[in-house]
């Protein structure tokens, strides 16, 4: 018998709620069947660590004496958006300090960026804000340089364009006579290694993997704290080709997600520095599905072993968008250790981080178990296979140079 | 006679010295007593050895001159490496760059297990960790 959001909710609000990671639920369903397990489970936990690079944070640091327009910024020599009113501002995750050499002397180490300083702000350290502006007769002040806290600010809030990828590209270096660093980490040369970044049977998306219970509203694990799905992310794209579960074998659906920084945990919100590439925010994520009816029960039973992905080359295929992958590898075969390539065997390495990941859906189960967490059913629907646009390459159309002297 | 030292080194032997016997006419030449302590090929093709010599300081110090003349490099293993366990995600980004096995992914507890004793304090893990957890010591 199929279950609904309100009923599930008021057997968290009794404490009779059944809660079990999604790992959990691949045992669960493989013994019991997806009928038996639906009437026996309520709720399933999802959870995944691993950059994010399309995340940031929005900060008001409140009004100055006297009041100052910034139309520049600086945290910790972090350049931050400040296209916005007087003193709101957005610090972009992969954003480099000034000065950094990048990749002048290649590889580049990428030691601090936007990520960091959103870190930092989290784990309640001192940041150095400067700021100018040119000034305005309401807005007087040209110039600003103190230290800030999270506690001063008005508002804190992560705001991330695109989050937890549903599926995932495996890189490897194909063609290159050399190791090659990317943003999957260092690819090695000559097929060397098989580079993958996602938890699998753990991960949000893969669970759920039409999105029939994660839409726009929907309350989240993020960073430590509650938040919310305020959007499908970008580059959502769930019209690609699925294996026979209906799991998507590639990129596919993503979140918007929104929380509140001053309450998450520096523990899920890291900077992080990719060798040759640049800054992410490796972020925590993690969801609680309700497990409506048989189906839903059946899509929280994915296990490693029904979820494929592409490999790609990264050395070249990628960055100039030619080629077809090798071929797709199961995450079962990828957390093996290897994977067979070409007739080969290739070492795989994890980027995201499983134990963390792991970590999340357990702390999530807690925060239901304990009634402190709330199932909601979506405001809207994301755009599914049959009504979404898709997704587009640029559409290139060179400007002719004319007029240039 | 001069007292006997033990020290121990860390080899980088080019492609072209793999099948040369650098090592045993080093021992011989200089008296020396010799412990293979990890053997390995990295990633570049080149043997990467470390080794305990026993014998008298400086004919430990002289064989180390003769093989770098012979276009081995040589350095001390006198470096630590150590993690920040309180930074280390257990992301796996090291677990192909280390040459050694040092830092490796166990496969059911999916947690990346740092072996100090595997470790060859080449350094190579420092930069490639993301949340930089690695750090190098001299
Ligand atoms: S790369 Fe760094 S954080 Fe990731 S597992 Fe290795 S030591 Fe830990
Ligand atoms: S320094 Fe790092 S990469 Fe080198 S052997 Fe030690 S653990 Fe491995």
């Amino acid at each position: 018998m199929a279950k609904t959001y309100e009923e599930i909710n008021a057997k968290i609000r009794s404490g009779d709620v059944v809660v079990v990671t999604a790992e959990e639920m691949v045992g669960i369903v493989a013994d019991l069947g997806p009928a038996e397990a639906a009437q026996k489970i309520d709720v399933v936990t999802t959870g995944t660590f691993g950059p994010m690079c399309s995340s940031g944070a929005v900060i008001n640091v409140g009004h100055t004496t006297p009041r100052m327009k910034i139309t520049q910024a600086w945290i910790n020599d972090v350049r931050v958006e400040c296209g916005l009113a007087a003193v709101d501002m957005y610090i972009g995750a992969t954003a480099v300090a000034e000065g950094d050499p990048l990749n002048r002397e290649h590889p580049g180490l990428f030691s601090y960026g936007g990520a960091h300083v959103i870190h930092d702000l989290v784990a309640g350290h001192d940041v150095r804000l400067r700021a100018a502006a040119y000034g305005t007769d309401c807005y007087p002040r040209k110039e600003l340089d103190s230290w800030l806290n999270i506690r001063d600010l008005n508002e804190a809030y992560m705001l991330n364009p695109r989050n937890s990828y549903q599926n995932y590209n495996v890189a490897v270096n194909q063609f290159s006579d050399r190791d090659i660093y990317t943003y999957m980490g260092v690819v090695k040369k000559d097929l060397g290694s098989a580079n993958y970044c996602s938890a699998g049977q753990l991960s949000p998306l893969l669970n759920d993997p039409y999105q029939r219970t994660i839409g726009i509203g929907t309350r989240i694990f993020i960073g430590g704290a509650q938040g919310f799905v305020y959007w499908q992310g970008t580059q959502h794209d769930p019209t690609g080709e699925r294996t026979d579960g209906g799991v998507p074998k590639g990129g596919a659906a993503t979140l918007g997600t929104i929380g509140d920084l001053k309450q998450m945990d520096p523990r899920y919100v890291v900077g992080v520095s990719f060798l040759g590439y640049g800054v992410s925010l490796a972020l925590g994520i993690g969801t609680a599905i309700p497990i409506l009816d048989e189906e839903m029960a059946a899509f929280t039973g994915v296990s490693d072993a029904d979820i494929v992905a592409p490999v790609t080359d990264y050395s070249r295929n990628y960055g100039l968008n030619e080629g077809a992958p090798l071929r797709r590898v199961s995450y079962a075969e990828l957390k093996s250790g290897s994977i067979e390539l070409e007739g080969r065997t290739v070492p795989t390495t994890p980027l995201s981080s499983y134990v963390r990941a792991r970590e999340i859906a357990g702390e999530l189960k807690s925060w239901v178990q304990s009634g402190k967490f709330l199932l909601t059913e979506p405001v809207q629907a994301f755009p599914g296979p049959s009504d979404s646009p898709g997704f587009k390459m640029f559409n290139n159309r060179p400007v002719e140079e004319e007029g240039c002297e | 006679m001069s007292e006997m030292a033990e020290s121990r080194i860390v080899l980088h032997f080019p492609k072209k010295l793999l099948d040369q016997p650098v090592i045993s006419t080093a021992i011989q030449r200089y008296h020396l007593s010799f412990n293979i302590l990890r053997a390995n090929i990295t990633q570049d093709q080149e043997g990467l050895m470390v080794l305990g010599l026993e014998g008298e300081p400086q004919s430990i110090e002289a064989a180390v001159e003769w093989m770098r003349e012979q276009g081995v490099r040589v350095r001390p293993l006198d470096k630590d490496v150590t993690r920040d366990d309180a930074r280390c995600t257990h992301c796996g980004a090291c677990v192909v760059v280390c040459p050694t096995g040092a830092l490796a992914l166990d496969l059911d507890s999916r947690e990346v297990i740092f072996d100090a004793e595997q470790c060859v304090a080449c350094g190579i893990c420092v930069p490639v960790c993301p949340p930089r957890a690695m750090s190098i010591h001299f």
